[in-house]
């Protein structure tokens, strides 16, 4: 083989790639307060799993740096040279090799031991066990139903928990494995496992609109599988719970009144329950749910239109979706459609 | 089996590259030729799947293909990418390499060797075929219960997974065996256990792996199949199944299935590097214990890939460091080859450039893994794209980095010629910035909260930008398999003639000729010492005396020499069992049949050359 001396071209290249990637590194950074970011913790559990992230990104970093600078240096300093005699044959050094497999065993230490002390405080009773909020979580192809069992309340694709309060999450799955995640307050990510309860607490410490989504491939609408966290300051989940527990307001607008006629004589009754009317169990329960910002799991906006569209044809509009097509003319569906938002 | 049918390799040397001749053959390289062949193909198969899911993700709201045909694109990438691709592609370095390195003839069982490649390619076969019916499997690679039961999965989708992956298994536990059986018994006279090449040793150890780690996933297989098709309930919640089950079977084999696909790599890595930093292997023994202790580490972790599933604090606990152990032979590893590097008189060839990615990209996703070997954090980056990253930093830029290594240095040991090393720079850096323009900013997507497996995405999560930049990088790497192939292709008739130790090697499968003889060692060679062709060469590290040269053999000797002769039994038995196998999803009638067909030709192939006693000692 003709020898090959490391060219500067190859040299710059290196380096190049080596400022491409530092660039990418950095735009990364400015991105990463996007809505469901992971590394801008938001809740205490979140806090705890973001400082060990960090400590772990940072002692993996100082290795990474240093075993590729070190990569670097030897292809650079060792490499062929017309006329180099044979270089010497060297087996091994028992030492040398023995010290860096204690030195890897140490560098362990420094990740295993705040880890094993997260695992532990994270999991089991919390604390405030007593005045915790308690809420059920069922994930069902492709949706999830929250229920609070002490506020009597059930809703669907939009949880709603105050500030500063733990909440205790029991997660229920009657079908196939999903898994709940909020990103930014850290709940979960956790399988919903049927036959099989878990249980998460965490308190969340910044009040604001968090986005989740399953995170357990569970068949043809995984992908739209989401749902959103409201974390309201105290009096106005206060008052949210409120509003829920209440029956919902009838609206006196004709459409509203035709769609009421065409839901209650309609196969909708058998899935969906909405106080006072229907006791259905294998749908969403549709008592609030003109108040709800988004439908069919965070999807899309919850408007006329969209709902129309949704209530035409489901597995159009979401692929695989178990609602089935009714045949409801477009007229019926924006009446239904009408009849469904006044419900708040 | 030594002793049958004698037969003339002089006569079969020249006569025979017919269609026939291939599907007869019982030799192991061209056993190995094909399984590299079929594994090339299904490499840019699976390819071609992952480009058309990477243009699909790259905007959001995009409609290119559905919701399920996407989810049947990554199913198929995954199982097509490690089982037809990267698995057999180590395999058909098993099949050509092993013998010759250990100066052997050929491996233990010539004819079983032969079954196992063509069972392999029904099963492949039989999983792709299910694109052509409009039933791909759909259920992930990891195939996880519920989902893939009849319940939830009622068409044939999965049937044609579950049954395509059984086949499959049967192939991996024969070569397995086999190459077990050849490593332990074909040894030539004088290459001890600790004589023996590296990329003997990974793939010695990979071999336990494949025979203990694939019988876990059969069982969750056919637990699978009595399910779906015989109506049990053993991953059924409802009828007071567990799915959980299944998790840990499919784990207790995926997991080891992980050093499966890297270890042969990592051998390779070590044969390539002595060769080009014209240094022995520093620390041999630490290399090859790392390599036996990640092997037995592997089976006792197999539950980080179910952190998010809720086993409680102690389970998680003792499952986190179990897996945070096995950074420490790996870490060894790395450190040993930069040491063999060290001092040495570095040659920047193509296949040294791959090995030296792969130090430098195997590190990065060896790194992120210590990331979620963390069950607290594992919580946040589980089945996001931050995983999705990480694997393959190991798969891409540790197994397929290391393959391509091994597909440049032992090229012209079974073409006769040598890939043009220009092309292969081409190839190697366009590579390496498209896999990195691809992946990389997927640790960014995942840490954002891109989940994994989801054929769309809303506008407004700022998953957009690095979408877009990973399809571009994918299409990057797409163009560097292309300069592969056309490298391959412009030096099939032009390429320059190796001559049987191009690159002033160490090994003894470079002291035979390129391409080696059917009988590869004419005279079977005597081992000295480790890096026996070196020591033959340059003598002992002081500057010694030379190893003895094999002497030059007589005509009477090659004469003399048996080989096994071709069969058809073995694509006769593939061809049954597919038979068989496909029946479950056509008719019981087809079962009976295939499953006859089967038993009759495994019959004739196990007494294919049985002599009566008559003919006993020749």
């Amino acid at each position: 083989m003709p020898t090959r001396v490391l060219s500067s071209t190859r040299l710059r290249t290196g380096l190049l790639l080596s400022a491409v990637l530092l660039l990418a590194t950095s735009c990364g950074w400015s991105l990463w307060d996007s809505p469901m970011t992971a590394v801008r913790p938001r809740s205490d559990l979140a806090r705890w799993i973001d400082e060990l992230f960090m400590l772990i990104s940072w002692t993996t970093l100082v290795i990474f740096i240093a075993v590729e600078a070190i990569l670097v240096y030897v292809c650079w300093r060792f490499r062929d040279r017309p006329g180099a005699p044979l270089p010497k044959q060297t087996h091994g050094h028992t030492a040398l090799e023995m010290s860096w497999t204690i030195a890897f065993a140490l560098v362990l230490l420094i990740i295993v031991i705040p880890t094993m002390k997260v695992i532990f405080r994270t999991q089991g009773t919390p604390a405030d066990a007593s005045t915790a909020l308690h809420v059920d979580v069922v994930g069902k192809q492709w949706w999830w139903e929250f229920k609070y069992p002490e506020l009597k309340i059930t809703t669907a694709n939009e949880l709603h928990i105050p500030v500063g309060q733990t909440v205790i999450f029991s997660l229920h799955g009657p079908d196939v494995i999903h898994s709940f995640w909020v990103p930014g307050v850290a709940i979960g990510k956790r399988d919903v496992v049927p036959r099989r309860v878990n249980r998460i607490y965490m308190t969340p410490e910044v009040p604001g609109v968090y986005p989740g989504q399953c995170a357990e491939y569970c068949g043809t609408s995984h992908a739209n599988m989401r749902f959103l966290v409201y974390v309201h300051p105290k009096e106005e989940f206060e008052r949210w719970a409120k509003a829920q527990q209440a029956p919902p307001v009838e609206s006196t607008d004709p459409a509203a009144q035709k769609g009421k006629e065409i839901y209650a004589q309609s196969a909708c009754v058998g899935c969906h329950t909405i106080g006072g009317v229907s006791g259905g169990q294998i749908g969403p329960d549709l008592t609030h749910f003109g108040s709800r910002k988004t439908l069919a799991a965070n999807m899309m906006p919850n408007t006329l239109e969209n709902v129309a569209r949704w209530v035409q044809n489901p597995p159009l509009v979401k692929p695989g979706a178990l609602m089935p097509n009714l045949g409801l003319t477009g007229e019926q569906s924006k009446a239904l459609a009408a009849y469904l938002l006044s419900l708040r | 089996m030594a002793t049958q049918a004698a037969f003339m390799p002089g006569a079969v040397e020249k006569a025979q590259s017919t269609l026939w001749s291939w599907i007869t053959t019982v030799d192991h390289k061209r056993v190995g030729i094909l399984y590299g062949s079929s594994a090339l193909f299904f490499f840019i198969v699976g390819g071609i799947e992952a480009l058309i899911m990477r243009l699909q993700l790259a905007v959001p709201d995009n409609t290119l293909v559905g919701a399920q045909r996407f989810n049947e694109l990554f199913t198929m990438h995954g199982t097509t990418m490690i089982f037809l691709a990267v698995m057999p592609l180590s395999a058909s370095f098993f099949n050509y390499m092993l013998p010759l390195m250990i100066g052997a003839r050929d491996v233990a069982f010539p004819r079983l060797n032969a079954l196992s490649y063509w069972i392999f390619l029904s099963g492949a076969l039989l999983l792709n075929a299910s694109w052509f019916f409009g039933l791909a499997p759909d259920g992930g690679w990891f195939g996880y219960t519920p989902l893939t039961d009849g319940q939830f999965s009622p068409s044939h989708n999965i049937d044609f997974w579950m049954l395509g992956l059984q086949i499959l298994g049967i192939s991996s536990m024969l070569a397995g065996f086999n190459f077990l059986v050849t490593i332990i018994n074909m040894r030539a006279p004088g290459m001890t256990l600790m004589r023996m090449p590296l990329f003997v040793w990974m793939s010695f150890v990979t071999q336990f792996l494949l025979i203990l780690a694939f019988p876990a996933v059969t069982v969750a297989l056919i637990l699978l199949m009595f399910d779906r098709f015989f109506g049990t309930l053993f991953y059924m919640p409802a009828g007071g199944g567990d799915p959980l089950l299944w998790q840990h079977l499919f784990w207790i084999f995926g997991h080891p299935e992980v050093y499966i696909l890297i270890l042969p790599a990592m051998g390779i890595v070590s044969e390539v590097l002595p060769t080009f930093a014209r240094k022995p292997l520093f620390g041999t023994a630490f290399v090859i214990f790392s390599g036996i202790t990640i092997g037995f580490f592997g089976f006792g972790v197999w539950s980080h890939h179910m952190f998010s599933v809720g086993m409680g604090p102690v389970a998680d606990a003792a499952f986190s460091i179990t897996t945070m152990l096995i950074a420490v032979p790996t870490g060894v590893k790395i450190l040993n080859w930069i040491a063999t590097l060290w001092g040495g008189s570095l040659r920047f060839t193509t296949a040294m450039y791959m090995s030296l990615g792969f130090i430098a990209m195997f590190t990065m996703g060896g790194l992120s893994g210590v990331m979620h070997a963390s069950p607290p954090v594992n919580l946040q980056q589980t089945d996001t794209y931050f995983v999705v990253a990480h694997f393959h930093y190991v798969l891409f830029g540790g197994s397929i980095l290391g393959l391509f290594s091994g597909i440049y240095y032992w090229w012209p040991k079974i073409t006769g010629r040598l890939l043009d090393e220009r092309l292969g720079k081409w190839h190697f850096w366009i590579m390496m910035i498209g896999f990195n323009v691809t992946f990389f900013p997927q640790h960014f997507l995942g840490l954002i909260g891109m989940p994994r497996r989801i054929y769309t995405y809303a506008p407004d999560l700022g998953w957009n930008f690095w979408n877009m930049v990973s399809t571009i990088g994918s299409f990057i790497i797409a163009v560097s398999i292309l300069i592969f192939i056309v490298n391959v292709v412009k030096t099939a008739r032009s390429g320059r003639v190796a001559g049987p130790d191009p690159w002033d090697a160490r090994t003894l499968e470079w002291s035979i000729p390129s391409p080696p003889p059917v009988y590869n060692f004419a005279v079977i060679p005597t081992v000295h010492g480790r890096d026996e062709l070196w020591l033959q060469k340059y003598g002992d590290d002081h500057g010694g005396q030379r190893a003895a040269k094999p002497p030059v053999p007589s005509a009477q000797d090659i004469a003399s020499i048996h080989m096994p002769p071709p069969s058809y039994w073995p694509i006769l038995l593939a061809v049954a069992l597919l038979v068989m196998v496909s029946g479950l999803m056509i008719s019981m009638w087809q079962v009976v049949i295939g499953g006859l067909l089967t038993l009759f030709t495994m019959y004739r192939f196990a007494l294919e050359y049985h002599r009566p006693p008559a003919g006993h000692g020749q």
